[in-house]
């Protein structure tokens, strides 16, 4: 298994603690403020049965809190009437739901075919080491970059391919990697 | 060939090419509104755009090349299907190593998208269409429901469109990063809030799909072709193309290593040779190695093999590999064959479900056993071994196709290019057996240690 943002790393210093079914605890309750319970309600109407909306509904949840922690499994499920525990399959089956938190770039580096014939992980170690070697997936101590190896991104045509949180970036190259990382504020 | 212009690109260079105002200015859903109209004179009916996608040759552009058509003809007869709704789900998952053409489509003319979601909806009177977009394509998702909330407004969606009566809804639904929800069974178990692990099948989805409705799962592409096959004809649309099998325009994705990677749009069937003169041939001028014609998941070819084959299903399958998403990889003599399987293997490592034990177990065999080989620790009978377990994945062992995806590459690349394999293992720190007898240590003990080291 490639290191992904969904794999914790082990013995990291500042991650918080191993809560039920494997999740780690956020240490806080929570809750949708209005803006995303509005979402979640608007979700429910596009669906015949309320489990189908249990993926857009983790969206919701990462894009409030950054990562699914335990607690937010626990109230997804509450909020969809699942079970924590299946809820809990349910994220660790998919790649892009962050189960520790994460920095505040997702630096996400294809390695896939396309990108692997045109140097991606040269440039993924590179990048890494810039950051003050960091293990794929480790935060870098000013909680600034997390930097992981994902599977193709779509942008065979752009190779080496990288998306940063939700942006696109084309052709990442050990040339202009400064220059990239320097854009990244 | 020469008089071929772009029908799915046509609009990917324009200004605000994915909003409705141009989209309707080049002639846009017009082919939606005459349907819905002659739908209350008689003169366009569910069987009638059904038997024109029929007549068209339209097969599938995800990958397997299915009918379209015939598809569509698998779901029961109202009398047979009860109550049930019938439920269409447009496959944006496009996560095949090498394919980028539905992002394309989706970012520059998602409404070209839409209609032809709409159209087939009529088709198969469906009331609620979803679109599965992966994970990744977050701007993608936002464009798209940008490009709903337009249609809704414009009326074009909703409970009565344009007054016909008709009601139909469309959402967008993102996936959380998982290739295999790219297989219509385990997207629809991903659409229904679950892990996206293929289903057995029969039942097939058009019996029984999403929420055990009958379901039609059809690619971004084959519904942009939907679209324009109403729009001008089944005629014009099986004039495209090589033969009456192999029909209509066809985006080609081009990777690695060409002078202009991209998107680029050929009558089907266009020969290899003319597709990377499109591209502006090799980078640097150099020779093509080897091609993966479809995807990662499709058999390596030899650039000789490659040259003057035809890309379209028949074709490439004729080649011995298979066009799948069109997704042609292309690699120069430059290229490492060992480290780019090495890669590939890595791949299906990964993305393995999890569901069936060849595939689960078989594929991080087959990625340890290359990744000892590339890293010099090689053993001579690993080479036999990774064709051995391999071939031992496939042909209906597992619930879906993945796992013969996942040994395409290696049952081919290995046979072409045994001698890069050899020379690695040849020069191995560790060459396993033989030494080992020789100096007197069973050669059991010396996998286990060979193992041990590497792991």
């Amino acid at each position: 298994m490639s290191g992904g943002a969904n794999t914790p790393v082990e013995n990291l210093p500042g991650l918080p603690p191993v809560g039920e079914h494997g999740a780690l605890s956020c240490g806080k309750e929570l809750s949708f403020p209005p803006a995303a319970e509005a979402r979640f309600q608007k979700l429910l109407t596009r669906y015949p049965t309320k489990q189908a909306a249990l993926l857009p509904t983790l969206w919701i949840a990462q894009g409030e809190w950054g990562w699914i922690s335990r607690e937010a499994v626990d109230y997804v499920a509450t909020r969809l009437g699942l079970s924590s525990a299946f809820v809990w399959g349910v994220v660790t089956f998919y790649t892009m739901y962050n189960r520790a938190p994460v920095g505040r770039h997702l630096i996400q580096f294809c390695t896939s075919i396309s990108c692997h014939l045109n140097g991606a992980e040269e440039v993924f170690h590179a990048c890494r080491k810039k950051l003050g070697d960091l293990k794929p997936g480790q935060t870098s101590a000013d909680g600034k970059f997390t930097v992981i190896e994902v599977e193709c991104l779509a942008q065979c045509d752009k190779a080496p391919a990288v998306m940063v949180n939700g942006d696109d970036h084309a052709r990442i190259t050990l040339d202009n990697l400064d220059a990239f990382l320097s854009e990244l504020k | 060939m020469s008089d071929f212009a772009p029908v799915l690109s046509a609009r990917f260079g324009k200004k605000n090419s994915s909003a409705l105002a141009t989209y309707v200015a080049d002639g846009g859903y017009e082919s939606w509104k005459k349907v819905l109209a002659g739908s209350k004179t008689g003169e366009w009916t569910p069987a009638k755009v059904t038997d024109l996608v029929k007549a068209s040759g339209l097969r599938g552009r995800g990958g397997a090349g299915f009918p379209t058509g015939m598809k569509w003809t698998f779901v029961p007869p109202k009398e047979k299907r009860g109550d049930k709704p019938v439920y269409l789900l447009c496959n944006a998952d496009e996560s095949e190593p090498g394919t980028f053409k539905d992002r394309i489509l989706i970012e520059k003319d998602p409404h070209q998208i839409l209609e032809g979601m709409m159209l087939a909806s009529f088709a198969l009177d469906v009331k609620h269409a979803y679109i599965y977009i992966r994970g990744e394509m977050v701007h993608g998702a936002e464009i798209l429901n940008a490009a709903i909330d337009e249609a809704y407004a414009a009326g074009l969606l909703g409970t009565n469109v344009l007054g016909s009566g008709m009601a139909l809804d469309l959402t967008v639904h993102r996936g959380g990063g998982a290739y295999i929800c790219g297989e219509e069974t385990a997207l629809i178990e991903s659409l229904e809030g679950k892990r996206g692990h293929p289903r057995i099948k029969p039942p097939f989805p058009a019996v029984s799909g999403v929420w055990n409705a009958p379901t039609v799962v059809n690619n971004v592409e084959t519904l942009c072709c939907v679209k324009h096959i109403l729009d001008r004809g089944a005629d014009w649309f099986k004039g495209i193309g090589r033969n009456e099998r192999n029909t209509g325009p066809k985006l080609y994705c081009v990777s690695g290593h060409v002078e202009k990677p991209g998107v680029y749009e050929a009558p089907m069937g266009i020969p290899f040779r003319d597709l990377l003169a499109m591209c502006g041939g090799m980078k640097g001028g150099r020779k093509v190695k080897a091609v993966i014609p479809g995807g990662s998941s499709a058999p390596m070819l030899t650039g000789d093999e490659m040259m003057d084959v035809p890309l379209d299903f028949d074709g490439v399958a004729a080649a011995k590999s298979m066009l799948g998403s069109a997704a042609i990889i292309v690699m120069d003599e430059t290229t490492d064959i060992p480290k780019a399987v090495t890669n590939i293997a890595k791949f299906y490592a990964h993305e393995s479900c999890g569901q069936c034990t060849p595939c689960r177990e078989g594929t991080p065999w087959l990625h340890k056993m290359l990744k000892r080989i590339v890293a010099g620790q090689g053993k001579k009978a690993d080479i036999e071994m990774l064709m051995q377990v391999a071939g031992q994945m496939g042909n209906g062992m597992t619930i879906c196709v993945f796992a013969d995806a996942a040994i395409a590459p290696i049952l081919s690349a290995i046979p072409k290019f045994r001698e890069e394999f050899e020379a690695y293992v040849a020069k191995s720190a560790s060459p396993g057996f033989e030494q080992a007898a020789a100096a007197g240590i069973t050669s059991e003990v010396a996998e286990r240690t060979a193992e041990g080291m590497h792991s």
